[in-house]
């Protein structure tokens, strides 16, 4: 890609924006959280976090997710840890999200709605647990 | 430890943006000799017992994590330079913030590799929170400067994933000055 100007980025935004069709996007915002802390960045969060961007762009879902990176979520031994929260799915916490997996969680997760069962680490819910 | 010399500034930034400041300022500084980084915040500061303690590996004020016994950042940080023969340096003051310097050499086998810097601007950049940040990057090819809060007006926020499309693109191909 040829080098770019603050002011050519800030032209390339406006031309993006024209192009789209405006999408319904209220109400369907998908929020996906990386947990970014030393446990998470030590696996490969960070190489986790690009690949998610790219591939959500890829998706063609660029405009109706929303990606965050937060600190340890408290599952260090899972890491990389992904959250992801969308309407008419369940919210899910997954682990061993590798930068390998993130095309998998975009294209099973977020288009086909179908949860990547080997990677599911979320607590279990509370009415299960023994006290 | 980490893998890569952007986990170290990767991780050492997330501190800086967690101690409340206002404004991060970040070099990177790349030459011949090796890579010097310097971040610097005015956050809320380490008392000169805080300080000691937190290059304690087995030490965290356990504000983030209620149960959590360590505290790697840093302690990841001085064993991967002292095992490089590297440089660091903490200086820290209660209330007016920190400064986190370091230098890995070149010409030592186990000093880690730079990887993907735009991928490691586009982490710091995205860290949460209202701060301002300043970025420095040097080289060989030159230098350039970004500041977050001019690169989210451009891109329109640093959430959205189209957004944060468009700013990878742009970090992939910003110009250098001479």
């Amino acid at each position: 890609m040829a080098k770019m100007t603050l002011e050519e980025l800030r032209k390339l935004r406006e031309e993006k924006k024209q192009d789209l069709t405006r999408r319904e996007v209220e109400g369907k915002e998908i929020q996906i959280v990386v947990g970014m802390g030393t446990c998470g960045i030590a696996a490969g969060a960070k190489q986790t976090f690009d690949a998610i961007v790219e591939q959500v762009n890829a998706a063609g879902l660029g405009d109706q997710v929303v990606i965050r990176q937060t600190g340890c979520m408290g599952l260090c031994y899972v890491e990389p840890t992904v959250e992801v929260a969308m309407p008419g799915m369940p919210n899910v916490l997954y682990g061993k999200m590798t930068k390998d997996v993130a095309k998998e969680l975009v294209t099973k997760h977020l288009v086909e709605h179908k949860l990547l069962d080997d990677h599911i680490f979320d607590r279990p819910a509370a009415d299960i647990m023994k006290k | 430890m980490h893998y890569g010399l952007g986990d170290y500034v990767l991780d050492i930034t997330q501190n800086a943006v967690e101690a409340g400041s206002s404004e991060v300022a970040v070099e990177l500084d790349e030459s011949e000799e090796g890579f010097r980084v310097a971040i610097r915040d005015n956050g809320c500061g380490m008392t000169s017992e805080q300080r000691e303690r937190a290059l304690d590996p087995f030490y965290t004020d356990g504000k983030k994590h209620a149960k959590r016994k360590v505290g790697l950042g840093l302690p990841f940080l001085v064993e991967a330079i002292e095992l490089a023969e590297g440089r660091w340096s903490l200086e820290s003051s209660k209330g007016s913030g920190t400064k986190v310097e370091f230098f890995f050499p070149a010409s030592n086998v186990d000093s880690p590799p730079a990887g993907d810097i735009p991928g490691l601007l586009l982490g710091l950049l995205c860290l949460p929170g209202n701060h301002e940040m300043l970025i420095r990057r040097s080289g060989p090819r030159g230098s350039y400067e970004l500041k977050r809060s001019e690169l989210s007006e451009a891109v329109g926020g640093l959430e959205r994933a189209s957004s944060l499309g468009l700013l990878k693109d742009y970090l992939d191909s910003v110009e250098y000055d001479e």
